[in-house]
């Protein structure tokens, strides 16, 4: 099983990134499961969400409080909450933020961590170039794709038409991308074994018969 | 057909599967998103027959489908919370009158204080009203059981709650396996209502009756709950046969065959449990899980059944009856009355 503990603020997309990341590791052939944190969530507020992925049937419903991989929306919440609490020795960890890792002022946090985990994207910023508009959530998952290989970018893409069409859709493929190929060619082949988490690598069942 | 879909949005569309023509809701979290799909699809024009109703308030909402059930039309309404409080006194007439009417109920606390958060205060409120109860373990759960309540309710001639929890399941976006409409239909024919409210042929329902009849309809209700105690099992046995998806209807059972100890859930928390006991077992604590799915009727037989090899049981609830402690534990406790074990109640 592999978890992915989502930040943000209320607004931002937290929620539908989760739903969407589970939309495409389903399209990628896996089980998976999203579902929000509960509370009285108002634009603004720090809110936060969940996406497991496995390739047995997922029967928890707790809450994720050991990530395997964070995301984070907005680094206004650094500092403000805990929000590596849990996270595997070799987790994963995208920040959204147009500067570079080192310059966040959360060495301490990040002590005896692989520095190839952890990635920053200017998710904001892209989104912006490609949409006109601050959601970064397609953003990141184009990255996240890239940094764990857990599920690709063509899967993100597919995700995204579910949800959204025309000029959006457009705008969010195309965002997904430029980050998935920035972070590409960052890290290459990818780093660590996300996939082993989950499964062999083969996808647990056809997809073919999918709601399209 | 497969899908990667918020419960919330299975359930409505399990919902316009059973073909209702009326549904009316008045929206409140976490119920917001099933009536809201609702709406898109009957807008959409894709669910014909079929009115969808604005109303004003719960109470309203049970009204409206108390009256459209009486006409003759497959009702639907959904609620939660406060809002299935501000719906009881029609909801006893409902069941008092036999009106096959199906609600979802996305179950969430009861203020004060006031909160969103899940739990069964709401649905256990109404344990006691002769309405059916059956409890969503999962979303394939939740929406298998809405295309079964239509069929159990219509059998039965009473009214069926499906209960699901509220943001757990109705919020969670997991993989559902949707039936096809020719699947649905086949399984589930048009109403044909006992009795119909009709100009052209007049009669009374639900009218003035004194003490020597009124116990006697409360007890004909009676007895149609124990006669589903009957009907649900068949009714889950057919629906498995032409989903694949065969469940026991009442209860559900894992790793009980040889539990030392058992929890007894309803619920969302059941899918938590089976990956506890999993742990456990590892560890060699030969423990196992008991899920009621029927909770009205309680199936006193299947359950005592299932925990008669047990040396203690415990009820993990989600509603605290103030005064008393665990409702679902009391309603156990008579299920293994005689038998040596050791019931305790964590309500959490």
């Amino acid at each position: 099983m592999f978890q992915t503990r989502f930040h943000g603020r209320g607004g931002q997309g937290v929620v539908t990134a989760a739903e969407l990341l589970s939309v495409a590791a389903f399209r990628a052939g896996r089980h998976a499961q999203a579902f929000p944190s509960f509370g009285s969530e108002r634009t603004g507020a720090p809110v936060v969400s969940y996406c497991r992925i496995d390739d047995r049937p997922i029967r928890s419903r707790e809450p994720v409080v050991v990530p395997d991989a964070l995301i984070i929306q907005d680094t206004t919440l650094l500092q403000q909450t805990d929000v590596f609490a849990g996270l595997a020795d070799d987790g994963y960890i995208v920040i959204n933020s147009t500067r570079d890792v080192p310059e966040l002022g959360i060495g301490e946090m990040l002590a005896g961590r692989d520095p190839a985990r952890v990635i920053t994207v200017p998710a904001t910023r892209i989104a912006m170039q490609h949409l006109g508009r601050p959601l970064p959530n397609l953003v990141l998952l184009g990255a996240f794709a890239a940094l764990t290989g857990l599920v690709g970018l063509v899967d993100v893409q597919a995700a995204a038409g579910e949800r959204f069409q025309g000029a959006v859709l457009e705008g969010n493929c195309a965002a997904a991308r430029q980050a998935y190929d920035v972070v590409k060619a960052h890290v290459g082949e990818g780093v660590g074994d996300a996939m082993a988490a989950v499964s062999a690598g083969a996808p647990v069942f056809d997809r073919k018969d999918a709601d399209a | 057909m497969r899908k990667q879909i918020e419960g919330s949005a299975a359930v409505a569309q399990a919902v316009a599967l059973a073909r209702p023509e009326v549904i009316c809701a008045y929206p409140i979290s976490p119920q917001t998103h099933i009536v809201e799909a609702l709406s898109a699809i009957v807008k959409s024009g894709d669910l014909q027959p079929c009115e969808f109703v604005n109303v004003e308030s719960e109470f309203a909402a049970m009204s409206v489908a108390i009256g459209a059930s009486a006409a003759g039309a497959r009702a639907y309404t959904a609620t939660a919370s406060q809002g299935l409080l501000f719906m009881v006194e029609a909801v006893y007439n409902a069941s008092g009158l036999g009106l096959p009417i199906v609600m979802t109920v996305a179950n969430r606390a009861i203020g004060a204080p006031i909160n969103i958060w899940n739990d069964h205060s709401d649905s256990m409120s109404q344990r006691d009203s002769g309405w059916i109860q059956l409890y969503a373990q999962d979303n394939q759960e939740a929406l298998d059981l809405h295309i079964q309540a239509f069929k159990l309710a219509e059998t039965v001639s009473l009214p069926v709650m499906v209960c699901m929890d509220g943001f757990i399941l109705t919020h969670a976006v997991e993989e559902v396996e949707m039936p096809d409409q020719a699947t649905v239909d086949a399984f589930l024919p048009a109403f044909e209502p006992r009795q119909v409210l009709d100009p052209a042929e007049p009669v009374s329902i639900g009218a003035m009756v004194g003490p020597e009849a009124f116990m006697e309809v409360r007890y004909l209700a009676h007895r149609r709950q124990m006669e589903a105690l009957e009907v649900i099992p068949a009714i889950a046995a057919e629906y498995g046969a032409v989903t694949g998806r065969v469940r026991d209807g009442l209860i559900s059972r894992y790793r009980l065959d040889d539990a030392e100890i058992v929890v007894v859930a309803l619920g969302s928390v059941i899918g938590t449990l089976q990956d506890t006991v999993d742990a456990l077992r590892e560890q060699g604590v030969l423990v196992g899980v008991l899920g009621i799915t029927s909770f009205r009727p309680f199936p006193l037989e299947s359950v005592r059944d299932a925990l008669a090899g047990a040396r203690s049981v415990v009820v993990l609830e989600k509603a605290l009856a103030v005064g008393i402690g665990g409702i679902v534990a009391n309603n156990v406790r008579t299920a293994v009355a005689g038998l040596a074990i050791d019931v305790r109640t964590v309500i959490a």
